[in-house]
């Protein structure tokens, strides 16, 4: 038996990040708080470092390495690729805000990198162990960085049950690995998805063991009725956390969801689309209907979330491929409003004051019209209004259930949009037609300015290059087959 | 000149939407009157823009002119597709051309957030011509949708005291009904085997059943934009709250795409089906017809009237449009037309006086002829118009229509001529009581009459209020040849042979 050294090339990112989180975990230790950017800078670099690392990867056939482990494909690119940059501007844009509050410190960095790090190693996990050694880093990373803020008795019951139910979920999930294991005889998704097309759908433990699977996916993903999480963690944490929460692990979770249902259980198609049509329908219901009698911007953000996985999962349910890149599309164009939304709260928060309630929106266009259009952009965005992207994400959606002829799912899903309308309505309401309630200028910097500029308008802008997103969605999901 | 034809409409869509961000950039109410002034310009180069629109059409073929297509979303097959026939590019013109009075009307009574409120209205300009020369699905849903915004703001921002209330209603009852009609969208998506072209959709085969469905998913859009009987209610709230320009291009213009949706959709892809529905399109018509003009009758805020009259109105060009003959239709669309001048006239008078009174109600006036005898002069003939006295505009539609309806049945055409009574009795008795009669009060006693500007728009309003009714030949040979085709697809089933 020899010895044959895996090929470490399509990891190289992974290893990359890992290496630069350590070593600013011990550079941190030798800065005084005055040079602390130091540690912000070399976590900044690193993402633009891993992006260069992933590109100049990009574009090649499907690799497998560490005994068919870790997978490197177009889908893995393109996800990385919008998490290194969502978690670039989350840094930048919560700068500020953790300085004004002594959470910018090198542990966050630190932790949001491991974060990172779960992120992509579950993006390209071609293994139910890789799969969740990922998820497990990603959610622990997530955890302590919900905590951080421990003088806040908010953030600590936060970052508890964040823990509790979160452990939960992950026991969820290996159990239902392990069922899945005990049927097929194997933890390796292709694998997998070989014995599943001969088992066929009757199999008993199979079907087991995927309804605990789901069951863990919509606790990560905050689906309901296993949302219950989600309003207090966005709520509770620091915004700055919250904004990194509410942006890429998102795309993680699609991840999760895609290798999982589709790259291992595709053939399971039949049983797990009806269990996706309760959850995602239930969802938007629940989701769109709380949103709108919640005061707090970022507990109504975080209903706007859980209606917005519900269509989310309607992509994904149609059990196609036109869906799967629909639900891709979906996730990248929420994942960059999800962005906006709350890096406006953050922006809008001073030293010593949370923007967190709607009132603070109030009168916003009278004290600066720009950033009022700004957030207009954005919730016209989310409401999935033309001639703003959120719209196609939707259309792309709707059109897939379409496609499969669930057209009385499109026609709720469409009607639960318009009640959604609602209060994001009432955001701009709150902006456009009522007096401000203070007039204390807007402080921020300028990579704050320029940077949450561009994530708006390119929600408007991108109009005549969303033929090319669309289509990179579905080489990335033609690369799955 | 090849350049300019070929692209004209991506033009006359884009330089009022970029002219309005130039507008926008201009920045606070420091600089008002420079505001004002490029505002002015952007839309008076627009209008010109339009009118080789009229004046290079050949009125002599049915097919799509100064098309552009280009691929936008592959995936979907989604195409930048314009075009225009003979029932959109009068629109056109009616839109590039109310912009300009509005624009000039809201000189002095805008002085809060002026470039947002020249902005919001050129942008919505660009968007409207949009919808009425797209010739693809989704980019006319795009634009259908997007004009929504700039509306909802203007009667957020610059309205009456429950304006939010009535800005949201607005925004949330035309939502509901588009995003049905994107269902229908999507679903003749795939049965015209992957395409969006809005004229592929005029050769489906549909079995009744569907095309029912599909005919109410289109009616859920366009009877609430135009709107009729029952789901009238959003309009007043939004006529009565919203500032005098918003008032004039939701009546003139908006309102409008309902009729225009019901002829560029409704008949000519589910024909089976529109004429299975005739009856109940027609009594919910003639409903309109007659209750909405007994309800303006009663009514004390001058806008509400208006804006009950505009229903009422419209109920004549749904009449029109579901008796399914020439006429009708072409009745229904000479209808739409001067209802867009003649409404948006009348909403511009409530305006002037609401300028100088700040008050909307019948009673708070009276005598007003004595004070503003220009004035009067002016209201006198747009009121005779809205009641549709020959040689005014409000005459041509309503005859034809009634025409139409003469052929279809003598009770249909009955019970809408009615309208000519009922709707002389609202406009003229508003009329005698705010203008005629004692001086009501100290401070009707002291109005000033009209100044220069509001007459330069009274009268470019009046020129084609009585240029429609003495000679309309102009506008309906542009119609003609459409208006025929798109009776020859009404005509053929649709439903497949079995």
């Amino acid at each position: 038996m020899n010895f044959v050294a895996p090929n470490i090339s399509p990891a190289i990112p992974e290893i990359f990040v890992l290496s630069m989180a350590c070593i600013i975990l011990v550079a941190d230790l030798f800065l005084s708080d005055r040079f602390r950017i130091v540690s912000f800078l070399l976590a900044i670099g690193t993402l633009v470092g891993a992006a260069f690392l992933t590109l100049s990867d990009m574009g090649g056939e499907r690799v497998y390495t560490f005994s068919n482990m870790f997978v490197d494909d177009t889908l893995s690119d393109v996800l990385k690729l919008a998490i290194y940059a969502l978690v670039f501007v989350v840094f930048v844009y919560s700068r500020r805000y953790t300085q004004d509050r002594g959470l910018f410190r090198g542990e966050y960095f630190v932790l949001g990198l491991f974060g990172t790090l779960g992120m992509m190693v579950m993006v390209s996990a071609s293994h139910f162990l890789t799969l969740y050694l990922g998820l497990e880093l990603l959610a622990l990373s997530l955890y302590t960085m919900v905590a951080f803020q421990r003088d806040s008795a908010t953030a600590t019951e936060a970052a508890m049950k964040y823990f509790v139910l979160g452990a939960m979920a992950s026991g969820m999930l290996l159990y239902g690995m392990s069922m899945l294991y005990g049927a097929t005889g194997s933890l390796e998704i292709a694998v997998v998805k070989a014995s599943v097309a001969e088992l066929g759908v009757d199999n008993l433990i199979l079907v087991f063991g995927l309804v605990f699977v789901i069951v863990g996916l919509a606790f990560k993903l905050g689906a309901v009725p296993f949302h219950m999480w989600l309003p207090d963690v966005y709520q509770g944490a620091a915004t700055s956390t919250t904004l990194y929460i509410g942006t890429a692990p998102k795309l993680a979770g699609f991840a999760m969801l895609v290798r999982l249902l589709i790259g291992g259980l595709e053939d399971l198609a039949a049983v797990w689309q009806d269990m996706l049509i309760i959850l995602a329908v239930l969802s938007i219901a629940v989701g769109n209907l709380i949103a709108i009698s919640q005061t707090n911007i970022k507990r109504m953000l975080a209903y706007s979330t859980i209606a917005h996985m519900g269509f989310l999962l309607l992509g994904i349910l149609s059990a196609t491929p036109n869906g799967y890149s629909s639900a891709l599309f979906y996730a990248l164009v929420y994942a960059f409003m999800s962005l906006g939304g709350f890096g406006m709260i953050l922006m809008l928060s001073r030293k010593g004051f949370e923007a967190e309630n709607l009132d603070d929106f109030k009168g916003l266009n009278q004290r600066s019209p720009w950033h009022a259009f700004l957030m207009l952009i954005l919730m016209f965005s989310m409401a999935g209004v033309p001639p703003t992207v959120g719209f196609y994400a939707k259309f792309a959606v709707i059109q897939s259930l379409v496609d499969v002829g669930l057209i009385w799912l499109a026609v709720v899903a469409v009607l639960f949009a318009v009640i959604g309308a609602f209060y994001y309505l009432r955001i701009i309401k709150l902006m456009y037609f009522d007096d401000p309630q203070t007039d204390a200028p807007i402080q921020s910097t300028v990579d704050v300015q320029v940077l949450l500029g561009v994530n708006a308008w390119a929600l408007l802008l991108v109009m005549p290059w969303l033929g090319s997103i669309i289509e990179l969605c579905r080489q990335a999901i033609a690369g799955l087959q | 000149m090849m350049f300019f034809d070929t692209h004209l409409l991506s033009l006359t869509i884009w330089l009022p939407v970029i002219g309005g961000i130039l507008v926008l950039a201009l920045g606070g109410d420091h600089n008002a009157n420079r505001i004002r002034w490029t505002a002015l310009a952007v839309a008076v180069v627009e209008l010109l823009l339009t009118i080789p629109l009229f004046t290079r059409f050949d009125k002599t073929v049915a097919v799509m002119q100064f098309q552009e297509k280009y691929e936008w979303i592959s995936e979907f097959s989604v195409n930048y597709h314009l075009g225009v026939d003979g029932i959109a590019m009068p629109f056109i013109l009616l839109t590039s051309f109310l912009t300009v009075i509005v624009v000039i009307s809201a000189w002095q009574a805008i002085e809060k957030r002026v470039a947002q409120y020249m902005a919001a209205f050129l942008i919505m300009e660009g968007l409207m011509i949009g919808v009425f020369s797209a010739l693809d699905a989704v980019l006319f849903y795009f634009f259908w949708e997007s004009m929504l915004i700039p509306m909802f703001l203007i009667i957020g921002i610059w309205g009456g005291a429950n304006r939010v209330y009535a800005s949201i209603k607005f925004f949330l009852y035309t939502l509901l009904g588009s995003l049905l009609m994107l269902v229908a969208f999507l679903y003749l998506y795939y049965q015209a085997d992957h395409s969006f072209n809005i004229l592929d959709y005029h050769d489906i085969k549909l079995d009744l059943t569907t095309q029912k469905l599909l005919f109410f998913a289109f009616f859920a859009a366009f009877a609430v934009k135009i709107p009729m009987w029952p789901v009238h209610t959003w309009l007043p709230d939004a006529h009565v709250e919203a500032p005098t320009g918003g008032s004039v291009i939701l009546a003139a213009i908006m309102l409008k795409m309902g009729g225009y949706g019901f002829l560029r959709f409704n008949l000519p892809i589910v024909p089976d089906a529109s004429h299975a529905l005739s009856g109940f399109m027609i009594t919910l018509s003639l409903i309109a017809v007659v209750y909405i003009a007994l309800v303006a009758l009663v009514q004390s805020d001058m806008k509400k009237l208006i804006a009950y009259s505009s229903i009422s109105h419209m109920g004549f060009v749904t009449l029109g449009f579901f008796v399914f003959n020439a006429q009708g239709i072409e009745g229904g669309l000479v209808q739409m037309i001067s209802h867009g001048f003649i409404s948006g006239a009348l909403f511009l008078c409530v305006g002037v006086m609401y300028d100088r009174l700040h008050s909307r109600q019948i009673g708070d006036y009276g005598g007003v002829v004595h004070s503003m005898p220009i004035f009067a002069a002016f209201m006198m003939l747009f009121a005779m118009a809205n009641s549709g006295l020959p040689g005014t505009s409000g005459f041509v539609g309503e005859f034809l229509v009634i025409l139409g309806a003469f052929q279809a049945n003598f009770w249909f055409a009955f019970l809408a001529g009615l309208t000519l009574i009922l709707g002389a009795a609202y406009t003229l008795w508003m009329y005698k009581r705010v203008i005629f009669g004692k001086v009501a009060n100290e401070k009707v006693a002291a109005l000033n009459d009209v100044n220069a500007r509001e007459i330069v728009f009274l009268s470019l309003l009046a020129v084609f209020v009585l240029g429609i009714g003495v000679w309309p030949l102009p506008l309906l040979e542009v119609m003609h040849v459409s208006v025929d085709n798109l009776l020859n697809h009404v005509s053929i089933s649709k439903l497949p042979i079995p």
